[in-house]
């Protein structure tokens, strides 16, 4: 059973079909690709899944359990992390309250207990930066600890917000074209990265994407989006020479007349 | 520039991370503790006040400045607990160290039932909607004169620890100092809990911080109620001191002055609020010390004190608008990057976009 | 009983939005939220009473004088203050304006002093009568005035260049210095117009409500009104004061007094519950 299933997802926004009946399956362990051009609703789709948007019709299915109707505070405790397109980070706290945040679900202790510090919630915080230092150690932001996050070059946040995905130990990770923005070598450093994550901390990974030089490198499965449909799913190069995705990225030989 | 090594993670979660830090803290509460020995009674009455209104002040700046929630209603916290210990000490003749603790919980109770349209509210909306809570608080005290003396107000004693009364100025002072480290010693806790991080998150990325597993209601509504068990505690404290609860205390003033008080100190910061609040609390009393000296036709204007007041605040927030912790961070960076500072460092840059950012 | 105090809640509601109005102009553009709107009211009426009382000029003559005087205070107050404060977080901006509000009570109090004067309408006390109902000239005359300046804004808004750069300004100020459009003057353009709406709401208050350095206050019903409305219209702020003023007055008339007071903010808070952005707003959330 596929760990994390789409069925028969649609979703409208007024006159806008974003997402028209996209069914989809991840295979536990794979890192999967969804690629298509600009406005094809592939973050309509990642925000379906985190609970941010409630989909019009069908389903989602992680581990078999139905989640279309989860609020969105709930999805990272099932074990669904994501990232943003265009950072969503706590601008105003440092990279290690960032990261650190990733461990709020963990937490156990109550206001009261926090308000007083008491020894348990003092274990607590030592455990959850011990945590949080590996992840810094793994991603190399030792020197960037303690910086106010608003002052960083946008590569270093691009990869806080990932470590803020790594720290809440997620089963599977959403990530929103994370090389939007890098330059050729960043963007190396995150196919490894990708591949470091997926092997060391077993974690399936989905990956919008249009940089198609990493599509490459590091998925297996890809499945293309087009205004809102799903066009074709396969391998990388199985994708990349189907007509129909060549269409919609390149559009019609002059004379040919588009073809359903 | 200051280095510090630290070997474990223990080291890095402590309240005062430099011996220096720990150092001037002691000998401003040495400071504070001796005062009384010789400053006179006007002085420490007013400290006094200043200090309870810091409480109220940390309270609001865990609101406001922490999680961004903006409450112009705060007064109507304060008057909850000050009635209640008004009420309990008075009517009912419970013990004051009793009573207290009632009037922070009374406090959080209409805090979080405050909160509970706040969860929805943003900016201004909330902001009105918390003036209209405070109106409506208001109105209902004058509607319960059993309770509350309605436009008479309580009188009440102060209280007494076994068979010594804290009547004296000094001993009140003792009293509202010990509780003001209290809360201090609470505020520090909170921002280095998860909950704190929380709080600074929902300020900052709703959305993001929905998606790491906070819970906005709840966080909200919790951070509402704390915020109102603050300020409740310095009603509660403020009732004994001025002897007298009445409505007057609690008007629109006391909220405008409590939003002053940690704009001018510094929005989202512990010594800020302490700050914000002596400011606040002593710049009323040097205006009117102003108006001895000035030449009399300038001061015997009966709206003097109130233009230099709200003069007062316009050039804050023109000239300082992280307050006087802000440039109090200015001037130790100042002086630690001697002679190297560069002159434009703290230059906002010109902004365009929307100063309102969406959820 | 009812229409009667329907109409004259009408009227009241009619000067809430006037107020209203003006905070939201300013709001909309430069997202500045003016506490002090009542106290532009407040000194609209001032200046037109001292023309009347001490120049003696004749009526028309004072309104334009008292818009004329306005709208270079605003101006004015927009070139010398308002414009350093741009992009300031919201919380600084109201407590700004409250100081600000402070600030011209005092002034006020010391050059008209705090006494209440009693000030006669334009149109006299007379009284219109339908059937059982009597509605005052006054009243009339607000209403009247309330829709006229309604319409107008409309047809600047919609049809003159400056109303259209206005709301592109509103909307993306960034984008509006491309395309060429003086944000600055724009801002100036909109604080005189607010404080001039701000100067026909003092002028037509007065006569019912006397004037005094203190009658400000009402702003702190005009601005519910507001978010009643839901800042995102024009007329939502009008119908938000009408809202507000008809159920007040009805409120007074049926129930307890001290519910009257509080009628207003009840209201607010009830409409907010089920509306978050207010009736006319436009819920806003942020696209990730």
């Amino acid at each position: 059973m596929a760990l994390l299933e789409i069925v028969n997802m649609s979703k409208r926004f007024g006159g806008l079909h974003a997402l028209t009946d996209v069914s989809l399956a991840v295979e536990r362990g794979q890192v999967h690709a969804l690629i298509g051009p600009n406005g094809a609703g592939k973050t309509t789709l990642f925000n379906c899944i985190s609970g941010l948007y409630r989909p019009d019709q069908g389903t989602i299915r992680f581990r078999g359990k139905d989640i279309t109707r989860t609020p969105a505070h709930r999805i990272p405790k099932m074990g669904i992390a994501r990232t943003f397109q265009n950072l969503e980070l706590f601008r105003n706290a440092t990279v290690l309250d960032n990261i650190m945040l990733g461990r709020y679900l963990h937490k156990t202790n109550g206001i009261f207990s926090e308000l007083l510090f008491l020894p348990g919630v003092r274990r607590q915080e030592v455990a959850a930066r011990g945590k949080v230092e590996a992840i810094i150690d793994f991603l190399d932001l030792q020197s960037y600890r303690d910086q106010v996050i608003a002052h960083l070059p946008f590569g270093i946040q691009k990869c806080v917000e990932l470590a803020r995905a790594l720290a809440l130990d997620p089963e599977v990770m959403l990530l929103d074209e994370p090389a939007a923005g890098l330059n050729p070598e960043e963007a190396r450093d995150l196919c490894f990265w990708i591949e470091d994550i997926r092997e060391a901390f077993n974690i399936t990974i989905i990956l919008v994407e249009h940089d198609m030089g990493v599509v490459n490198e590091v998925s297996k499965q890809v499945t293309v989006l087009d205004f809102g449909t799903v066009i074709a799913e396969g391998s990388p190069d199985e994708v990349q020479s189907h007509p129909a995705v060549i269409r919609a990225y390149l559009g019609e030989e002059d004379g040919t007349a588009p073809s359903p | 520039m200051k280095f510090k090594l630290k070997r474990t993670y223990e080291e890095d979660l402590k309240i005062f991370q430099y011996g220096s830090e720990l150092a001037r803290a002691g000998v401003g509460v040495l400071f504070l503790t001796v005062l009384p020995l010789f400053a006179g009674n006007y002085w420490i009455y007013n400290l006094t006040l200043a200090g309870i209104y810091s409480i109220a002040a940390l309270g609001l700046n865990l609101l406001a400045g922490f999680t961004g929630l903006i409450s112009l209603g705060h007064a109507a916290f304060f008057a909850v607990g000050a009635y209640t210990v008004g009420y309990m000490t008075s009517t009912l003749h419970i013990s004051f160290w009793l009573a207290l603790p009632a009037a922070g919980a009374a406090a959080a109770v209409v805090g979080f039932i405050v909160g509970l349209p706040a969860l929805r509210l943003t900016g201004i909306y909330l902001a009105i909607a918390t003036l209209c809570f405070a109106f409506i608080i208001e109105q209902v005290i004058l509607e319960f004169p059993e309770i509350t003396g309605g436009v008479n107000g309580l009188i009440l004693q102060r209280p007494s620890l076994g068979s010594w009364q804290l009547n004296s100025d000094a001993s009140y002072y003792f009293l509202v100092l010990l509780m003001v480290m209290l809360f201090v010693w609470l505020t520090k806790n909170i921002t280095r809990t998860p909950f704190g991080r929380a709080l600074v998150a929902l300020r900052d990325s709703e959305v993001a911080a929905r998606t790491t597993g906070v819970f906005p209601a709840k966080v909200k509504s919790q951070v509402f109620a704390l915020s109102a068990f603050y300020t409740g505690i310095a009603g509660g404290l403020f009732a004994p001191l001025v002897n007298f609860v009445s409505l007057d205390n609690f008007t629109i003033m006391l909220s405008i002055n409590l939003i002053a008080m940690i704009i001018v100190g510094g929005l989202g910061s512990i010594q800020g609020s302490i700050y914000g609040a002596v400011f606040i609390s002593l710049l009323t009393e040097f205006i009117r010390m102003g108006k001895d000296i000035l030449p009399a036709f300038i001061s015997q204007q009966v709206g003097f004190q109130g233009a230099v007041y709200g003069l007062v605040i316009m050039l804050f927030i023109l000239f300082e608008p992280s307050g006087i912790y802000g440039r109090y961070r200015k001037i130790k960076y100042f002086c630690e990057v001697f002679p190297l500072y560069r002159k434009d460092t703290f230059r906002r840059e010109r902004k365009f976009q929307k100063a309102q950012r969406t959820r | 009983m009812f229409w009667q105090l329907f109409i004259s809640g009408a009227a009241m509601g009619c000067v809430y939005g006037l107020i209203a109005l003006g905070f939201v102009l300013v709001y909309r553009a430069t997202e500045v939220v003016n506490f002090a709107q009542g106290e532009f009211m407040m000194l609209g009426a001032f200046v037109a009473f001292s023309f009347t009382s001490y120049a003696h000029t004749p009526f028309w003559l004072t309104v334009v004088l008292t818009l004329g005087i306005m709208g270079v205070f605003g101006m004015l107050l927009d070139r010398v203050v308002m414009r350093f404060l741009s992009g300031e977080p919201v919380f600084s901006l109201i407590i700004f304006t409250i100081g600000l509000s402070l600030f011209m009570r005092s002034i006020a109090g010391m050059i008209w002093s705090t006494d209440t004067y009693a000030v006669r309408s334009p149109i006299g006390d007379g009284v219109v009568r339908f059937g059982s109902l009597a509605v005052a000239h006054s009243d009339l005359l607000v209403m009247a005035m309330t829709g006229i300046l309604v319409l107008l804004l409309y047809l600047f808004f919609r049809f003159t260049d400056l109303g259209i750069a206005m709301k592109a300004t509103s909307q993306n100020h960034f984008a509006a210095y491309l395309m060429g459009i003086n944000v600055e003057r724009i801002f100036s353009v909109v604080w005189a117009l607010s404080a001039m709406v701000a100067a026909v709401a003092g002028m037509l208050l007065a006569p019912i409500l006397f004037l005094h350095k203190d009658m400000g206050f009402i702003g702190l019903k005009a601005f519910p009104a507001a978010v009643l409305g839901g800042f995102g219209s024009i007329p939502g702020a009008v119908v938000g004061g009408l809202i507000i003023g008809i159920s007040e007055n009805l409120a007074g008339g049926f129930l307890p007094l001290w519910v009257k007071d509080i009628f207003a903010y009840l209201v607010l808070l009830a409409v907010l519950i089920v509306r978050p952005e207010g009736l006319f707003g436009i819920q806003e959330r942020k696209k990730v």
